[in-house]
């Protein structure tokens, strides 16, 4: 009876905890769109969004009073002195952008399209890459940590901390370029770039993945073999040694297991993200993701596209933070969420 | 789990597909392999198809396709010739004067109040099927009130079952052109065509009137059907004729009857595409456009692909028949009189990146490419006589190269609104003078454009009437005419002309000091800072100091609307061969500050404005040509700008890829386009033969690499954790 009660307290803090946390998200989406809103104005005044979408040719001061008109840019940016009240903020492109926004209504691009089904539809291509860059890394990166953890001491660790230290130095780019070189272009193994949406899909993401886990590979791997070193030093590892346990089991068993808190907080916190695609791949690769979406909205200024993946991804990284609190408490049942 | 299970299968099946078929690294489908497709390349996605709004390169690319103005270029004729495409007969001006009497050809400009052209097409022209034309057995269109129920499973356009046609008519091209004028669009060409065509800026206010009165705003969803609403400049004759009314004359308004904005548009699609719960899928006419041409756009996913298939209705139309003493390739003349289009169907792929999209053109995944400069050197050389041809690994895989001067041109503009380099004084105009003859435009084109230009005498582009060739042609500010060549004026007259200006040796001498210039430009990478360094270094031939004022672009663009620039770069594409479209960037009624025109030097002669009036509505003729001779002069004299260059567009060609003559005017030139997929097959499974060894390496490596790593394992798994020898000490 007692444990049940207890058990039903540990639910209830745990809901609560998350209330307050997603309580705690809405201040700062505000501050993150205030930022977002006044870098991108900056910058750019929103007769500069009109002429960029209307082309530089031929465009008449009235085309861009009318595009302004149409998508709501005519109006003041944060303060409008000539209303009354509360409209002197309400009135303002800020407050209407923004409001909809916490609403999950993106409302539309420049362009005029949908920018909630854009965001819909380039989701599972970003997915595509990123999951299982995210899976096959998290598991590689661990493995090669643990294998020089396993031969600390020797030619195997000192010459993976070499390579680690190497592969980190070099920038994604060069393995994009690199890899496309030697992999597509010189032994025609897979497609340079491309995408589809069949079962066809593999051949196109075989050369992104590799490259996406190769390039974390240097700083991962290095980042997991000084967590579990510091492990290594501690009693416990001690104790099942003196067990004679083999090193293989203390290893895997015992030091992976303990090892699993800060390997979460790493990890956890970018699922979320994993929807947000990655910037680089997605462009070389012509994968019709995320990532290449937000790079396409600043190039061309589409602020409502700007404003919108800004916010989804500082959502996503909230949602990433509040999860990685849970799955604490779910890996060390000593953790208690107030 | 399943989304891993799923990636697992598929990418064993695309393993097992790819062992199948010789090569690995084909990115298409095994469906589109052989067929008569051509596979191309876009960068960057349309923003928008529809004709009325669309005015950029990369959509006209996809528009000039599908839809059809009454005019067309000829592919094959050069200087650029109009031709009829849906008009039945290239339309004759004919003039008016006050009192509404027509007045003989070769009339005084003053006398004609307006002209009108009257545009007949061919009958039997029709449709692309389209689901705006669908309709039941009772003639009610099927698909022109949707309710959320019927558009729950509509997604793209294709996911509506039926389709039809209907025969082309005049109120189509008469709709389009009241469309130019339409409150809920944006059409570029909007501003200037209320300048012409009768009666377009009135219209436009009863159209916003209509449409505010209709919905209580400008909001999208509500349907105007331009048909209620007459329009004096346009007016329907018959079924298969229309008239088009202009203020005075306008003879370049000719060129724009063959640019998609003037093809036609039919009322039903414009119902069908306004309706809300469409225009909330993102199915619309800037999307899905419908036209007569040789193709369709069958799927619009511009982050990924773009298809267009050979329109099943099309009215048909032949190869054209070229004249031999047009310097024509005889190859370009063999499908002469042969029915278009030649190819089934165009795949475009978004490909932003410039290395993947020249390394799928190296594997014959993609037909025809451009050169970047980091490919250049790998693709083209210069033989002695300065003549670009394909490098040997080129030929060897049976590469072509084509190229033309595009009629466009870069050049540096001095602001005429500055104090310093600007005005119409003596002295400024030699500074401007000398620093054209400094900047040696020769050597910009050798190192940065590697080769692919040629100087720019004047503002107007080669090929375009009113450009003289060779002595006749020169600027005489800046060039020598020596042993049958353009020699760029010595520095030493360039300095003579400084010091005259008040300048000498780059020496201020009313306040002795330096003279500093700016050069505005927009913040750039490190690949431009050479440019920059060169520009600077031009300058300093003439030891003037030139500061680089860089800012982002819409700074740069406001500097150059305010008038507060002081030298800048600044480019022109022209819209039809026409010497007005390049001289009236110097009109002085055109100035950017102040006017918002297309004067971005500000330059204001009065008597080069006097001319140009008199110029821009004449008819190619001696007469003109003079005009022109005389307005070049001025220019040259005055030098509002460096000419700087006309560039010159480099493409490459694959063998299997035919019938193409680069033509810079017109863009519905895929229709003419042929390929031999056969070839195109063969080669790429030669290319791309998947090499295997370096995996085999690859494996040997990681094995030899293993085995003193086992070694370790074994001892430190099975070994003591104390050695004997230490063990016996311990005892000991």
């Amino acid at each position: 009876m007692e444990q049940e009660l207890e058990i039903q307290r540990n639910e209830v803090r745990l809901v609560n905890y998350i209330i307050r946390r997603m309580l705690y998200a809405i201040p700062i989406l505000i501050g993150v769109n205030l930022i977002t809103f006044t870098l991108f104005f900056v910058v750019n005044t929103p007769d500069d969004m009109a002429r960029m979408h209307l082309g530089i040719k031929r465009v008449t001061p009235e085309a861009i009073l009318k595009w302004k008109q149409e998508r709501g840019y005519d109006k003041s940016l944060i303060y409008e002195s000539a209303e009354k009240g509360a409209d002197k903020f309400t009135n303002t492109i800020f407050f209407e952008k923004s409001t909809a926004m916490f609403f999950f209504d993106f409302g539309r691009a420049d362009d005029g399209r949908d920018i909630a089904h854009e965001i819909k539809t380039r989701m599972l291509p970003s997915l595509a890459i990123a999951l299982p860059v995210f899976i096959l890394g998290l598991i590689s990166y661990i493995t090669f940590a643990l294998i020089m953890v396993f031969f600390r001491a020797t030619y195997i660790d000192l010459w993976g901390v070499v390579l680690c230290v190497a592969i980190m130095s070099i920038s994604l780019l060069f393995y994009v370029i690199g890899g496309q070189f030697l992999i597509s272009k010189l032994w025609h193994l897979v497609p340079i770039s491309g995408f589809s949406g069949g079962l066809d899909i593999g051949k196109f993401l075989v050369l992104p993945v590799i490259i996406g886990v190769f390039s974390g590979s240097g700083a991962s791997a290095r980042w997991y073999r000084t967590i579990f070193l510091e492990e290594m030093g501690k009693d416990y590892v001690l104790t099942a040694r003196a067990k004679g346990l083999p090193e293989s089991i203390v290893l895997f068993r015992h030091v992976l297991g303990n090892a699993m808190i800060p390997i979460l907080t790493g990890a956890v916190v970018l699922i979320p993200s994993l929807f947000m695609g990655s910037l680089i791949l997605e462009s070389f690769f012509g994968i019709p993701g995320l990532g290449s979406y937000t790079i396409d909205a600043i190039s061309s200024q589409d602020f409502a596209v700007v404003r919108a993946m800004v916010f989804l991804g500082s959502f996503f990284y909230i949602i990433g933070l509040v999860l990685t609190d849970i799955s604490y408490t779910l890996v060390d049942p000593r953790i208690r969420l107030e | 789990m399943k989304v891993l299970f799923t990636y697992l299968l598929s990418f064993s099946i695309a393993l097992l597909s790819a062992c199948g078929s010789d090569s690995w690294n084909n990115p298409y489908p095994p469906s589109a392999e052989n067929g008569n497709i051509l596979y191309s390349a876009f960068a960057e996605r349309p923003k928008h198809l529809d004709p009325v709004q669309s005015y950029s390169s990369n959509e006209i690319l996809f528009t000039a396709q599908i839809y059809e103005p009454p005019l067309q270029f000829h592919y094959l004729k050069r200087p650029y010739k109009l031709v009829p495409l849906s008009a039945s007969e290239i339309p004759v001006a004919q003039y008016f004067n006050s009192n509404g009497e027509r007045l003989p050809e070769g009339v005084d400009n003053e006398k004609i109040s307006y002209t009108v052209y009257e545009v007949s097409i061919k009958p039997g022209i029709r449709y692309q099927p389209h689901p705006a034309f669908a309709r039941n057995e009772k003639k009610e269109f099927i698909y022109h009130n949707l309710s959320v129920e019927d558009l729950a499973e509509i997604y793209e356009l294709k996911d509506f079952f039926y389709t039809d046609t209907r025969e082309l008519t005049a109120h189509d091209y008469v709709y389009e052109i009241k469309r130019l004028a339409h409150p809920r669009l944006h059409s570029p060409i909007f501003g200037l065509m209320s300048d012409y065509i009768v009666g377009l800026k009135e219209f436009s206010n009863t159209l916003r009137a209509a449409a505010n009165l209709q919905s209580g705003t400008t909001d999208k969803g509500t349907y105007l059907d331009l048909n209620n609403f007459p329009l004096e400049g346009a007016q329907v004759v018959d079924s298969h004729a229309y008239r088009i009314k202009i203020r005075g004359k306008y003879p370049q308004f000719m060129y724009w009857l063959a640019m998609p904005f003037f093809a036609p548009i039919p009322w039903e699609a414009d119902r069908f595409y306004t309706q809300q719960g469409l225009v909330e899928k993102n199915i619309t006419l800037d999307w899905y456009p419908v036209g007569t041409g040789p193709y369709m756009l069958t799927d619009n996913n511009p982050n990924l692909m773009m298809v267009l298939e050979k329109n099943p209705n099309f009215h048909g139309e032949s190869y054209p028949v070229g004249d031999k003493t047009n310097n024509l390739n005889s190859d370009l003349l063999e499908d002469a009189g042969k029915p278009l289009p030649f190819i089934d169907k165009i795949m475009f792929y978004r490909d932003k990146e410039s290395i993947p999209r020249w390394n799928k053109f190296l594997q014959g995944y993609y037909d025809a490419s451009g050169i970047g400069s980091d490919s250049f050197d790998q693709a083209v050389q210069i033989t002695g006589q300065g003549e670009a041809t394909v490098t040997k690994e080129m030929k060897a895989k049976g590469i072509r190269l084509e190229e033309a001067v595009a009629t466009s041109t870069y050049y540096v503009g001095f602001n005429m609104l500055d104090p310093k380099v600007g005005g119409l004084t003596e002295s400024s105009r030699k500074l401007r003078q000398a620093i054209s003859i400094a900047v040696d435009y020769e050597e910009f084109i050798s190192i940065f454009a590697n080769g692919r230009g040629i100087p720019a005498q004047g503002p107007i582009a080669p090929g375009i009437f009113g450009h003289r060739y060779g002595k006749e042609g020169i600027n005489p500010i800046v060039y020598n005419w020596k042993n049958n060549r353009l020699k760029r004026k010595a520095i030493e007259t360039a300095r003579g002309l400084l010091a005259e200006a008040g300048y000498p040796n780059g020496i201020d001498i009313k306040t002795n000091a330096p003279l500093v210039l700016y050069f505005d430009v927009t913040a750039r990478g490190p690949e431009d800072k050479s440019k920059l360094d060169w520009m600077s270094k031009q300058f300093q031939k003439l030891n003037i100091q030139l500061v680089i004022r860089s800012t982002d672009y819409n700074r740069f663009q406001d500097k150059i609307r305010q008038g507060s620039a002081q030298i800048f770069e600044w480019g022109w594409n022209a819209d039809y061969p026409d010497p007005e479209n390049f001289l009236f960037l110097l009109h002085g009624p055109q100035k950017k500050v102040g006017n918002d025109g297309e004067n971005a030097a500000n330059y204001d002669n009065p008597e080069y404005n006097v001319l140009f009036e008199q110029m821009k509505n004449m008819d190619d003729s001696p007469e003109r040509q003079e005009i022109i001779d005389q307005m070049l002069r001025i220019l040259r004299e005055d030098s509002p700008w460096i000419w700087g260059y006309h560039p010159k567009d480099y493409a490459l060609y694959h063998e299997w890829y035919t019938n193409v003559k680069p033509n810079k005017m017109s863009h519905n030139n895929m229709k003419y386009h042929r390929i031999d997929p056969n070839m195109r097959e063969e080669k790429r499974l030669h290319w791309n033969k998947p090499v295997f060894w370096p995996l085999a390496v690859f494996l040997i490596v990681l094995i030899v690499g293993l085995i003193p790593a086992v070694v370790i394992f074994r001892k430190k798994e099975h070994g003591a954790g104390i050695r004997n020898s230490e063990k016996r000490g311990e005892i000991g």
